[in-house]
């Protein structure tokens, strides 16, 4: 298995010297590796964070995040808000999709009707537009339902197809993921971004070159990039110390400490917006998989503030995650809008307090509870949801834990069939409300609730969240949001963990931007 | 007078003729008695979440931990008593069944010949053409996808139990069948027939005593590897959970840690089992050499 990974990277340098061979200007080549694959290579498929991270290479939308998380221009040189329900976008004029054909305003057009296909899972990106119309090739208007403060953050992801390639590839609609269906457009790439998809084999490497026709300027020097995707830690480090890969995204903790220590190897250190953190189920009359019967001992907040004090952070941080971790107060992580250090507060440890509050609720001797968790998904999933057990067990709460690989543990999840569970939520918009609205929000269907398992229903916060999704006065809305993050804290609706640390690790030569939703960029990465 | 007799036994004799036998055996004693005694022996119940401190994670071996802590902030001396009384328990309970199966089916297939002699001997060839750790695997994944996901780590053990003997009776059934074609010709065999004893009485009373010397050394050595055999299962994950750690999952915890420089984390249970297998099989070993007339 080891070998044949490194193998499989071994025989790069045959390709490279094809490279080599064309003229033009130097060849640079990246070879990173993660730990996953892209789904599929249609842009509008599947809301999966590797999937977007690749596609922005090859795709782009309207606007795009600058590297400090500012919104820039993209395929928009500019926009204008007519009225509170109406923007105009005047479009980039000469840029070339891959195939040598011009974006035009059609082509928005086709990707909005497009990416609102419910076989996809992408709609949330363009939630809130009700049309986009074709004003002249180089305009477009979007109509919009009502007031949308979030509006150019949402759209980073919409990223926008060539409506005659697709059509004349049979792709005008997105493939039916579910059902194992495969197109033209997830097994080949046309965009308009800056690196060309030249092959994917899956589970083995997706090659790209830099698009020389590109309208914007690459801020580094690299002009190939090679992906691996190498499940395994340890061959993933290896891989790294060996040479046979330039940067590792994501790091086994233990290993950090040691990569620090490499001559050769240098460690970039950053957080995720992501926020780890406990659910609980505050819905059903009675526990599915406890030992209190007749009711539910998490609807009392006495409870939940329990499970909360008797939870050591700092001990998490510093063993289980080896200092790869900020301790949470709140449910948004630093560099989501709306995140303020002074409500940021961790609530102290405290198991003789949590063992009175339990007592207090009427639990004097504690009760037996199920914690569900996932063994492949966040950093030390398993091993956080472990410590979590036996600080638990200090204040009288016998939990047993339920780890189970991510692929089978969300459809339990989003079955409902939990009565604690593990969960990380990373915040794509850079704005508090997206975590709100879909951990907090009373469930409907759509976007409102979407990931509130526990179901937790707060007729004030349900306010306040609508309040947030229309309210443009940016001051009033702060406020809101303040208010929002702290009533979440102080109920204890979740158990918030910490928020996540990932370091990468490179080859001393390569320089790169730090990217908090986890995605490396390339256009940013410099290789000597 | 027992004891004498005892003392006099030939085996008692090559025993004491042999240091390293006699170490072994006391090695093998300690190993058993530790595990048996875990319970109240032990340091720490690593068992009881409550008493374990997170805070005491990854702590090197000191005087107040004696092998160092996991990275639970269990004490690895603890861990390993515990988890060696899981090893024993599963090694020896699917040696006996393996032996139990194996040597019915010998006796069966010698003694009885003809069809099913034929039968059971082409299962056993097939069955010997694969490792038996790859049946093993068989059995223990075909188990977890049959029974629901939430009783995989009670039944775990008897699984494990289950697929390790599933995997061991061979041996067994060939040395028995072996030996009953021979016992059923002499004499002895042929009285109780003319007599009119029935098949499964003379099988039982007559030719089982004659055929267990063989089957008690393979028994012996087959306790060594089926605790290796459960503790590669734990190690690749398929084996006990992580929560009850036999020594095979102690090393595959202490694995991921050993880039890092926690050694002790793998390297004791890893010991652990080496000295109790290296033990056993010695131990086996002096049984196969002193039971046989030959090297007399």
């Amino acid at each position: 298995m080891i070998f044949s990974q490194l193998r499989k990277i071994g025989s790069v340098p045959v390709f490279l010297l094809a490279l080599a061979v064309a003229p033009a200007h130097a060849q640079v080549l990246l070879r990173w590796a993660a730990q996953n694959d892209i789904l599929t290579m249609d842009p509008h498929s599947q809301n999966h964070a590797t999937t977007h991270a690749m596609m922005q290479y090859a795709y782009e939308g309207l606007v795009r995040y600058s590297k400090d998380y500012q919104i820039e221009p993209c395929l928009a040189t500019s926009w204008e808000k007519m009225d509170e329900t109406h923007w105009r976008f005047q479009l980039r004029k000469n840029v070339k999709f891959h195939d040598g054909s011009a974006f035009t305003a059609d082509d928005v057009v086709f990707s909005f009707n497009r990416i609102k296909e419910p076989q996809g899972t992408n709609q949330i990106y363009v939630a809130g537009i009700n049309e986009v119309k074709k004003v002249d090739d180089y305009t477009v208007d979007f109509i919009l339902a009502g007031p949308h403060p979030l509006l150019l953050r949402n759209i980073v992801d919409f990223r926008i197809m060539s409506k005659t390639w697709s059509e004349k590839n049979r792709s005008q609609h997105i493939q039916d993921y579910a059902k194992k269906e495969e197109t033209f457009a997830s097994r080949n790439t046309n965009g308009t971004g800056p690196y060309i998809i030249k092959s994917w084999e899956p589970d083995k490497r997706i090659v790209m070159t830099y698009n020389k026709a590109w309208w914007g300027k690459l801020d580094g020097n690299v002009t190939n990039v090679i992906y691996t995707p190498i499940k395994s830690d340890a061959t993933r480090v290896s891989a790294l110390l060996a040479g046979d890969v330039d940067l590792v995204t994501d790091l086994p903790t233990q290993d950090v400490d040691r990569l620090r220590k490499e001559s050769n190897v240098k460690v970039l250190d950053g957080h995720e917006v992501r926020t780890i953190f406990i659910g609980l189920d505050q819905h059903n009359d009675e526990l599915k998989y406890a030992s209190v019967k007749g009711k539910n001992p998490f609807k009392d907040v006495r409870v939940r503030k329990a499970l909360n004090v008797a939870v050591d952070r700092e001990a998490i941080r510093k063993v289980v995650m080896r200092g790869l971790s900020i301790p949470a107060g709140i449910m948004i992580a630093p560099g989501v809008h709306g995140y303020e250090e002074d409500i940021d507060k961790v609530v102290r440890y405290d198991p003789a307090g949590a063992k009175k509050m339990l007592a207090e609720a009427g639990y004097p001797q504690g009760f037996e509870f199920t914690l569900d968790c996932p063994n492949n998904r966040y950093v030390n999933d398993e091993k956080i949801c472990q410590a979590l057990v036996s600080m638990w067990a200090r204040a009288g709460l016998r939990v047993k834990l339920n780890a189970m690989p991510f692929a089978n543990y969300i459809p339990k999840l989003l079955n409902f069939d939990t009565s604690a569970y593990m969960l990380g939520w990373g915040v794509p918009t850079f704005d508090g409300l997206y975590t709100l609205q879909s951990l907090v929000r009373t469930k409907t269907t759509g976007a409102d609730g979407s990931f509130n398992i526990g179901r937790v229903s707060d007729k004030k916060l349900d306010e306040m969240i609508d309040a947030l999704k229309v309210t443009t006065d940016v001051k009033k809305r702060d406020e809101i949001l303040k208010e929002a993050l702290e009533i979440t804290r102080d109920q204890a609706y979740y158990v918030p963990l910490h928020h996540q640390m990932r370091p990468w690790a490179m080859k001393k030569g390569v320089s790169i931007a730090y990217s908090l939703d986890d995605r490396p960029q390339a256009r940013f990465a410099t290789v000597k | 007078m027992i004891a004498r007799r005892l003392w006099d036994h030939d085996l008692a004799w090559s025993f004491r003729r042999s240091p390293v036998t006699m170490l072994a055996a006391a090695l093998t004693l300690i190993c058993v008695a530790a595990a048996l005694a875990a319970p109240w022996l032990s340091p720490q119940d690593p068992f009881d979440m409550a008493a374990l401190n997170l805070g005491d994670a990854f702590s090197p071996p000191s005087w107040s931990y004696l092998l160092g802590t996991d990275n639970q902030g269990r004490d690895i001396l603890s861990t390993i008593m515990h988890g060696a009384r899981i090893s024993l328990g599963v090694g020896i309970a699917s040696v006996a069944l393996a032996l139990v199966l194996g040597v019915s089916l010998g006796l069966l297939s010698g003694y009885l010949g003809g069809r099913v002699d034929a039968v059971i001997m082409r299962i056993a060839d097939v069955q010997l053409s694969f490792p038996a750790i790859l049946i093993a695997l068989l059995i223990d994944g075909v188990a977890r996808a049959a029974l629901p996901s939430d009783r995989h780590d009670a039944l775990a053990i008897p699984v494990l139990i289950l697929a390790i003997g599933f995997a061991g009776w061979v041996q067994y059934a060939r040395t028995v069948r072996g030996s009953t074609l021979v016992e059923k010709e002499k004499e002895y065999v042929q009285a109780a027939r003319v007599i009119g004893r029935r098949p499964l009485a003379i099988m039982l009373s007559h030719v089982l005593p004659n055929v267990m010397g063989p089957v008690l050394v393979i028994a012996t050595i087959h306790i060594a590897t089926a605790i290796i055999t459960e503790a590669t299962l734990s190690f690749l994950g398929v084996g006990v959970p992580a929560t009850r750690p036999s020594l095979g999952t102690l090393i595959r915890i202490g694995n991921e840690f050993l880039y890092s420089g926690e050694w002790w984390i793998t390297v004791f249970p890893g010991l652990a089992l080496v000295i109790l297998v290296l033990s056993v099989n010695l131990l086996g070993d002096w049984l196969r050499d002193a039971l046989n007339p030959k090297l007399r």
